[in-house]
């Protein structure tokens, strides 16, 4: 990846039927780079994918390739090909025909339309499906049909829309590596929409976080997990418990009374701040000898893992261990430097964090309802 | 997609080719022969009053006819199997793009004194060989007419409603204790109301407004609104500007039917799911 | 309860056939006589291909249903797909539009067509009642048909595949002949085979817009209803029944196997 930059959209604002939908966007894109935009649905993701695509005209701000306005550009003069979450193929086509539209539209010659085809199915592992109608292919080999079709054209940058939604979970963890492995061998962008937050974490050489129309935080993979810079992004990327505590200064802060040494440095003297502790860095320690005590409220075995909620003079924080304590039972934890992170304090602040009403069946029900949401969002 | 501006011949062709008449037939309605406005051809209405309300009475009654006739068709075809179900449908579909004036004209062999119905009668020794029931040229026989043009009108869309009805719906009402009538009247009929709307409102303006069902069932002797627009349109005592004014009051009351009608329900491109 | 509604069904239908079965049957009648049996023939068929009013009109009918079958569709088609990509208001006004055609009352349609032809001679000259104000009247009523029966394809049809052939690289026009064409056809093929049909079938509308030189078969036939009538007429029926029984089964048929493929899809 170099630091060339390819695609720049800079001050994008966006708004559908009155409401906004981006506010004052920026975002660069490097050649060669894989971009995730990772958001809940309505964040602003797919929409922004599809002002690079051509699709959709910004209210105002500026849509730049190579270094050339493109505003004005239509989508079907754009060097962007994208692929669409229900794959659009064409039904009336064979696969052949399918990866072979765009270098038809071309009139590229028949001799060089079939080198092509062929290289590209090959690439997705389609060899041999030429002749195949493509309304009786499965999920997996239409997701693959329509990668082949895409980057037959040679884009140089490849806009990929929730592509994987649609595939069962073996499917999907499969079909990442082979996103990943194609991106890497053929060296162009990929541009990649998605709310789920573990394909991003694994695929990604940047990831965007998106919430409401405005990007939260950009940055590696480990930054975004490790680093998050506000609640929200501390909370869409894995769990964790937020709480408020105050820098008494640098690498010193307070919270439940106690005075911790951390790692962070920066912030005012006595600046209100919020403190974030991943679940699975917390030590769980005989009472006596933890920083801090609690009672163990609810225990749910997750075969990785048990997710135990324990309850701290009110606050209930959410520790992933492997070992088994019983609700009911007092323990104690000890917090290290490394596992404390602080970040500002931001208007979602006090939103996250907070396990009070942790239970399996909400995690499940808000995972149902992004779902719904995700393919409601697809549809438009 | 961008691409308005492809109806654009649509709109050129139905804006000069039903808006514009339209507009003529109000401008005619409003004037007289040398084309000077005047409200003579409006006041004339009143003459007619009656046939209005002959017209729409007897178009209500077809339509309540038909609707009672349609309803138990429509929901036995709607509870078949799918095969069967599509089958159905085409028999009953047939007559409907049949020549309607030949299917009328067919009724007029039947109903005739000399027509089959009679001669049947006689056959069975019911009547007398020289008497005959007077069928035609009565109001019965245009009712009989218009029930037998419009009823495949009224079956469809009652049909197209239940066929979508889910039956999860009516299993969760026995499963909550209702018998077969309750079901029925308090499941099935209100869930089939968007389709009674739709069929009422295919079948009452034809019904209404027919002006061959008429002449060729009623001779004569009944006049109905559309039987007068089509003097003052053809023939000897024609009249353009009564006949416009006529045709306006006509669609104007049809229009207010039909609007009270969609109070009722919302239905939007029902007529062409149907037509499919 | 199933044989009630099996009897009842089978009287409605009785009644629905009945006046057609009765046409057909004394199709074949030998005798002069409308409706008194005097022995089977083929002779109405052939007095029928010999009855020139008939055959002339029959020609007009069908050379009228073709154009506008055809004209309507292309309009039509183009109609839907312009609507489709049409905002709230906008769409709400067009579709109403189409509906006016189908809400009138036949009779007012017809006059209303009728006065303007005639106001338009009047004012200029041209456009005197015949072929061509016939064929007029008869486009305008078939194309809310066509818009009707092409919406729901285009509302079936997954969006995203007319953008990703403008996302290869096809310009809109070639890429909805590419690619929405062959997806709304099925839509397309039914709605012209219902203008076709309905042009054909057309009394109202055509009475009022005929002309001396340019009647339909509707229209003679109702002329004929005057005079002693001929069973040429139940020949005529008849032969009408089966070509219609025809086009429906080849709808029908069309219909199965558009939701089969459908089927197929998910």
């Amino acid at each position: 990846m170099n630091e060339k930059k390819i695609i720049e959209l800079r001050d994008i604002a966006v708004s559908f039927d009155g409401e906004p939908v981006l506010k004052n966007l920026n975002l660069s894109i490097s050649d060669g780079e894989f971009v995730t935009l990772l958001g809940p649905s309505g964040c602003g993701k797919t929409t922004t994918l599809r002002i690079i695509a051509g699709f959709i005209t910004p209210d105002s701000g500026d849509v730049f390739f190579d270094g050339k306005r493109v505003n004005d550009l239509p989508a079907y003069k754009r060097t962007v090909n994208t692929i669409f979450q229900r794959y659009a193929l064409f039904p009336h086509l064979n696969v052949y025909e399918n990866v072979a539209f765009g270098m038809r539209v071309q009139k590229k010659s028949n001799q060089e339309i079939e080198e092509t085809v062929t290289k590209m199915l090959e690439l997705v592992n389609l060899k041999g499906f030429e002749k195949r109608s493509v309304a009786k292919l499965s999920g997996g080999q239409q997701q693959r049909v329509a990668i082949a079709r895409a980057l037959a054209n040679n884009p140089r940058v490849l806009l990929l829309d929730e592509p994987l939604a649609a595939l069962d979970l073996k499917l999907r963890k499969d079909m990442q590596t082979e996103l990943k492995n194609i991106q890497k061998s053929l060296g162009i962008s990929f541009i990649y929409v998605t709310h789920d937050q573990e394909e991003a974490l694994s695929m990604s050489d940047t990831v965007v976080v998106m919430d409401n129309g405005v990007i939260q935080q950009i940055g590696t993979p480990q930054d975004i997990y490790n680093e998050p810079q506000n609640a929200f992004v501390a909370d869409f990327i894995g769990e964790s418990n937020i709480l408020d505590g105050v820098m008494l200064e640098d690498y010193l802060v307070e919270f439940f009374g106690r005075k911790f040494s951390c790692l962070d440095a920066g912030f005012e003297k006595n600046e209100p701040v919020d403190v974030v502790i991943r679940p699975e860095d917390i030590d769980i320690v005989e009472p006596v000898k933890g920083h801090l005590t609690g009672l163990v409220t609810n225990v749910t075995f997750k075969g990785v893992h048990y997710d135990t909620i324990v309850d701290f003079k009110g606050f209930k924080w959410l520790i992933q261990t492997t070992d088994y304590y019983p609700e009911g039972s007092t323990i104690g934890i000890v917090l290290n430097p490394e596992d404390i992170h602080i970040m500002k304090k931001s208007a979602y602040s006090g939103m996250f964090g907070d396990y009070s009403s942790y239970s399996e069946e909400f995690d499940e029900l808000g995972d149902a309802v992004a779902a719904a949401e995700a393919e409601e969002e697809a549809e438009e | 997609m961008k691409s308005r501006t492809a109806a654009t011949p649509f709109a050129l062709w139905m804006g000069i080719f039903t808006v514009v008449p339209m507009a003529i037939v109000v401008w005619f309605a409003f004037t007289d022969e040398t084309g000077a406005f005047t409200m003579a051809n409006i006041a004339q209405i009143w003459q007619y009053a009656g046939t209005y309300v002959d017209s729409i009475w007897m178009g209500a009654l077809a339509t309540v006819i038909c609707l009672v006739l349609a309803y138990p068709v429509a929901l036995s075809i709607s509870r078949k199997s799918e095969n069967m179900q599509r089958t159905m449908v085409m028999i009953v579909m047939l007559p409907m793009w049949m020549n309607f004036l030949l299917r009328t004209y067919a009724w007029m062999s039947l109903l005739e004194n000399n027509g089959l119905i009679n001669q049947f009668l006689r056959w069975l020794g019911v009547i007398g060989a020289d008497a005959s029931l007077e069928m035609i040229n009565t109001d019965g026989a245009i009712v009989l007419g218009m029930v037998y043009n419009f009823l495949p009108f009224m079956i469809l869309p009652l049909y197209s409603v239940m066929a979508k009805l889910d039956n999860r719906v009516i299993e969760a009402a026995q499963d909550l204790g209702s018998n077969n009538w309750q079901v029925f009247r308090r499941v099935i009929l209100p869930l089939s109301a968007p389709g009674i709307v739709s069929g009422v409102t295919m079948v009452f303006v034809p019904a209404v407004s027919t002006f061959v069902i008429s002449k060729l069932l009623g001779g004569s002797k009944y006049m109905m609104i559309g039987d007068v627009i089509e003097t003052m349109f053809v023939g000897d005592g024609c009249n353009y500007n009564v006949g416009a004014a006529l045709s306006l009051v006509l669609m104007v009351l049809m229009l207010l039917c039909m609007s009270m009608m969609r109070k009722v329900d919302n239905g939007e491109d029902e007529l062409g799911g149907m037509m499919a | 309860m199933k044989l009630l509604s099996k009897i009842y069904n089978g009287i409605i239908f009785a009644f629905l056939y009945a006046p057609i079965v009765v046409l057909i049957v004394y199709s074949f009648n030998d005798s002069k006589h409308r409706v008194k049996w005097g022995g089977f023939t083929l002779d109405w068929y052939k007095e029928l291909f010999h009855n020139e009013l008939i055959m002339e009109a029959l020609w007009l009918t069908l050379q009228i249903a073709v154009l506008a079958a055809v004209i309507s569709t292309i309009i039509g088609t183009m109609a839907a797909v312009g609507i489709y990509s049409m905002n709230g208001r906008l769409r709400n006004l067009m579709m109403g539009v189409n509906n006016i055609p189908m809400v009138n009352p036949e009779i007012v349609t017809g006059i209303s067509m009728m006065l303007m032809f005639v106001a338009i001679y009047r004012a200029t000259g041209f456009l005197r009642p015949g072929f061509l104000t016939l064929l007029l009247a008869h486009i305008t009523f078939c194309i809310p048909y066509v818009v009707l029966q092409v919406m729901p394809k285009l509302r079936q049809m997954n969006k995203h595949m007319y953008e990703a052939a403008l996302d290869l690289g096809c310009r809109p026009v070639p890429a909805f002949f590419k690619v929405v064409l062959p997806e709304i056809m099925p839509g397309v093929i039914t709605g012209a085979l219902m203008a076709f049909t309905m042009s054909l079938d057309d009394f109202v509308i055509s009475y009022f817009n005929s002309g001396a030189s340019a009647q339909n078969l509707s229209v003679t036939i109702y002329s004929m209803t005057k005079k002693p009538i001929t069973p040429e007429i139940n020949a005529l029926s008849t032969l009408m029944f089966g070509t219609v029984l025809l086009l429906l089964i080849i709808v029908n048929i069309r219909q199965v196997r558009d939701l089969n493929k459908q089927k197929e899809r998910r």
